[in-house]
């Protein structure tokens, strides 16, 4: 996992590693998951319309699939806010 | 020609004009459009005051590839022989550059409307966020605006 902006700043944590169950098939699951294990996502996460997404440094959808892979099975999934880059 | 920089250096934009045009320098090169972007003294009378600086965080492992991808997008809709993107990243004052978007090609129509779709593709689909330094020394990140969402989705309807 790795943050940005507000959501590593209000979460007080850059990247860590999370272990998801199985059942955590899609972005939307792990963020459901989360929120429900730790009060502190509950906190961060509480309005997912507010997020966005990157799976292995590319944008995505919360009905993405975090892995086709079983085997190896690691991602790396940024979570942060909409991105405002460029000029004002 | 695709250069695509990063980097917590000041911007000149002179220069990299002049480097599109001399890296574009092929004898079908007619026209070179460029965008630059500048930290604005924004004072709305109720957040604190007028900005004084942004600090721009971005995604490092992902930055690079995201630009390269809006750059050659821009590639197969135009027909260019040049584009630049150059992002400053961390503290910048009012008055400095924050991003500079330039295309080459052979006539004006391509290059002022690539020019336009790097920058705004940019906005929208580059992982980077801006914070703002206001002069009462509050600092607050910036939230994303619908109408440069708007924007970027205009290029994919035409």
């Amino acid at each position: 996992m790795v943050y940005f902006a507000s959501v590593r700043e209000d979460l007080g944590c850059d990247q860590e590693d999370i272990a998801f169950p199985p059942h955590a098939v899609t972005i939307a699951d792990c963020l459901q998951w989360m929120i429900a294990a730790d009060e502190r996502y509950a906190r961060v996460f509480a309005n997912p319309s507010k997020l966005r997404f990157a799976l292995d440094q590319r944008m995505a959808k919360p009905s993405d699939r975090i892995s086709s892979d079983s085997i190896s099975g690691a991602n790396e999934l940024a979570i942060f806010p909409p991105v405002t880059g460029g000029c004002l | 020609m695709i250069d695509i920089r990063v980097s917590p250096s000041p911007i000149d934009a002179g220069a990299e004009l002049a480097m599109i045009q001399s890296a574009s320098n092929t004898r079908s090169c007619g026209a070179v459009a460029s965008f630059t972007g500048i930290v604005r003294a924004d004072d709305d009378g109720e957040n604190g005051g007028a900005v004084t600086a942004i600090e721009l965080e971005h995604y490092p492992a992902m930055t690079q590839a995201a630009l390269h991808a809006i750059a050659q997008a821009a590639f197969a809709r135009w027909d260019l022989s040049g584009c630049t993107i150059v992002h400053r990243i961390g503290m910048i004052d009012v008055g400095e550059t924050v991003v500079f978007t330039g295309a080459a090609a052979s006539h004006r129509a391509s290059a002022l409307s690539a020019c336009a779709y790097l920058i705004d593709r940019l906005k929208s689909d580059a992982p980077f966020w801006k914070k703002e330094y206001r002069s009462n020394g509050e600092a607050q990140w910036v939230a994303a605006k619908a109408s440069d969402v708007t924007r970027a989705e205009h290029w994919e309807q035409d």
